[in-house]
């Protein structure tokens, strides 16, 4: 039998769009050496496309995936990758969707902490990128007026975050990511909000003081150093401003200040 | 040591690649690096990788662009992609140009984005004479926004397309001499493709245009098989490079003469020490290369 | 509930101790009080950290496992709560509050 046959055109939006749907058929005109449809040489594609994505993941949320293990990862990975494929070419940016991701994955409601656990990691992968800054000399603090230091602004250094949690964050994150040979022991009825700073080459989180979230949260608003006070002390009977104060300027969460007008 | 490498740009070592083995360098790797002055001839670095705002990162980039020589390697422009190039990564191409003075500058025939979606690797694309004319206004529009000669790589490819009209080396050959940029000879991926697709690497080699060649890099592939049980070689960069892929590699310096050698390692990355003994291998093969060019000029 | 601002005597004493402590650089609050108040976690993972890009395939394959049916199973961690109850991954549905 002899026939012209045309050959398919193959654009990419059939080839991408059959690249995260493992059920999709692979697409016309891509072939084999002998010029036959070639499906398991188009799953090479998926598979690096999925894999890489997986891993990529994978590196950002280390902690997540200690918490759920290796397949149970992978399989969320792969659900959420496939929804949500990198919009830019600059993967160091990807993934950021991922703690709402899990929020609303049913079969991960029942743990509801693996949630601030992402969200922590994810601050720290952007701590860890962030612009390059010399933290405030507290002496500029200290040099100000006493009846005018009140009204003081402190501006937020790039690489500095607060993660509220009512979870223990930091004691998940030391157990699953930075001590995991530690026995460290995590009492799930703690709630442990954290302040995450980069004042150097070292990003840093630290458990604020008692009362010192909502003081620390104040100060990222861009609210004046006495209303921040005020804020967390209403909030929290412990609070203690010099405490806080000594933690902000140690951890390198802010870059300078405006002063109060004269 | 890395806190306090910020020498002003004057003092630093030159820009160009000397025609000597280099590696890919990788994060883990670069403390021993510094710490063993390790003798190499340069580093390649992701340029994705780098498009950060600060951090230690570009602390590690600058302290070895310092002292070595630095060649910037494109990964996700998808310059083979069928819609515009991405004009802001474009731009975040060109400020990493100027900021780190690369000696050579290099991406991919492929595509990795497609609508707004970025697929994280080298797709390929069909050798015809619409794909070509694509492909050779998106490396123009390279050359002039970054203002310098790029090289293009050629791929790894694991499945061919029907509309194919050209041979992968006319269609390469067309995009140089259209558009002036220069090639990166990847011969791992030579290999693999020419062993994916059943034809002769050597062959392959043989039509190559090695005089638009500025590069060479070498890696190491994983083995499957395919539909019909035919072999199927998987670009993985994930062990030492392949005796037949050093072999090609002995024949094309020994013709052609030393050029600036990359080894790629990228997937469960070795101690600095195994990636170094592979970029040794390679730098002892480019000196007998350059001792057979002297010889025969006597 | 109103929030309303600390008198500028007690931001200034505040201010003063915060600045004198630091200045001396000993961390004399963080031994004083609770320790793991102000202790930072640092230096851990930082010369290689988050996704890179490659241009390399894989030869890792995606067994496509399914997060509906799977259980996860974390091997790390030992976690206490309230009771006598551990898990190494908890579920705590039955301890969450009513919406």
């Amino acid at each position: 039998m002899s026939m012209t046959v045309f050959p398919s055109k193959t654009g990419a939006k059939d080839f991408a769009g059959a690249l995260l749907d493992s059920a999709a058929a692979t697409p016309d005109g891509i072939v084999g050496p002998d010029g036959k449809a070639a499906p398991k040489r188009f799953n090479v594609y998926r598979n690096n496309v999925v894999v890489s994505l997986c891993e990529a993941l994978g590196q950002i949320y280390p902690a997540v995936k200690t918490l759920l293990g290796d397949e149970y990862f992978n399989a969320v990975a792969r659900a959420f990758v496939t929804r949500h494929p990198p919009q830019s070419p600059v993967l160091i940016w990807y993934g950021g969707a991922f703690a709402a991701f899990i929020e609303e994955f049913p079969p991960l409601e029942a743990y509801p902490y693996l949630v601030d656990v992402a969200r922590a990691e994810w601050s720290w992968l952007q701590a860890y990128h962030a612009a390059d800054a010399a933290p405030m000399d507290p002496a500029l603090l200290g040099a100000l007026d006493p009846e005018k230091v009140g009204e003081a602004r402190l501006e937020k250094h790039p690489a500095a975050l607060l993660v509220r949690s009512d979870w223990p964050v930091l004691d998940l994150l030391r157990a699953n990511r930075f001590f995991p040979e530690d026995a460290v022991a995590v009492d799930l009825s703690l709630s442990q909000s954290v302040l995450i700073t980069r004042p150097d080459l070292d990003v840093e989180i630290r458990l604020p003081y008692p009362g010192g979230a909502v003081f620390i949260e104040a100060l990222f608003e861009g609210f004046a150093l006495a209303e921040a006070a005020g804020k967390a002390q209403s909030q929290c009977a412990e609070f203690s401003l010099s405490d806080c104060l000594s933690d902000c300027l140690s951890s390198g969460a802010f870059t300078g200040l405006t002063a109060g007008r004269e | 040591m890395l806190g306090e490498t910020s020498s002003p740009k004057s003092d630093r070592i030159g820009s160009a690649i000397p025609a000597r083995a280099g590696a890919g360098l990788k994060p883990e790797h670069v403390a021993e690096i510094l710490r063993t002055e390790a003798d190499i001839g340069f580093f390649e670095v992701h340029a994705e990788n780098y498009m950060g705002a600060g951090g230690p990162p570009h602390r590690q980039l600058e302290a070895i662009r310092d002292r070595y020589p630095v060649s910037l390697h494109g990964v996700g422009l998808s310059i083979g992609g069928e819609q515009p190039l991405d004009k802001e990564h474009l731009q975040r191409l060109a400020a990493l140009n100027r900021r780190y003075e690369p000696g050579l500058f290099s991406e991919h025939l492929a595509w990795s984005t497609h609508d707004t979606s970025y697929y994280n690797d080298l797709l390929p694309v069909p050798y015809d004479r619409t794909t070509l004319e694509r492909v050779c206004d998106h490396i123009d529009e390279v050359q002039e926004t970054v203002g310098r000669r790029m090289l293009l790589e050629n791929p790894s490819t694991y499945v061919a397309f029907e509309q194919s009209t050209m041979s992968e080396i006319e269609f390469i050959k067309e995009i140089a001499r259209r558009t002036g940029c220069g090639l990166l000879l990847d011969i791992n991926n030579v290999y693999v493709s020419c062993t994916n697709h059943q034809h002769s690497p050597e062959d392959y080699l043989a039509a190559f245009p090695m005089t638009d060649v500025g590069e060479i890099h070498l890696g190491g592939h994983a083995p499957d098989t395919d539909d019909a049980g035919r072999p199927l070689l998987i670009d993985a960069h994930d062990r030492a490079v392949d005796d037949a892929v050093w072999r090609l590699y002995e024949s094309v310096v020994s013709n052609h003469g030393a050029l600036p050698t990359l080894v790629e390692w990228d997937n469960d990355i070795p101690a600095w020490q195994v990636l170094r003994a592979e970029a040794e291998a390679a730098d002892l093969i480019l000196s007998r290369a350059e001792e057979t060019v002297l010889w025969r000029v006597v | 509930m109103k929030n309303k601002a600390m008198s500028a005597a007690i931001v200034a004493g505040a201010v003063a101790t915060a600045v004198a402590g630091l200045a001396a650089s000993v961390p004399a609050h963080a031994q004083a009080k609770e320790k793991c108040y102000g202790v930072s976690l640092k230096g851990q993972n930082d010369c290689k950290a988050g996704p890179g890009t490659t241009c390399a395939g894989t030869s890792t394959v995606d067994y496509q496992g399914n997060a509906w049916t799977l259980v996860p199973k974390g091997t790390c961690t030992t976690m206490k709560l309230p009771g006598d109850r551990h898990g190494s991954l908890t579920e705590l549905k039955r301890d969450l509050p009513e919406a």
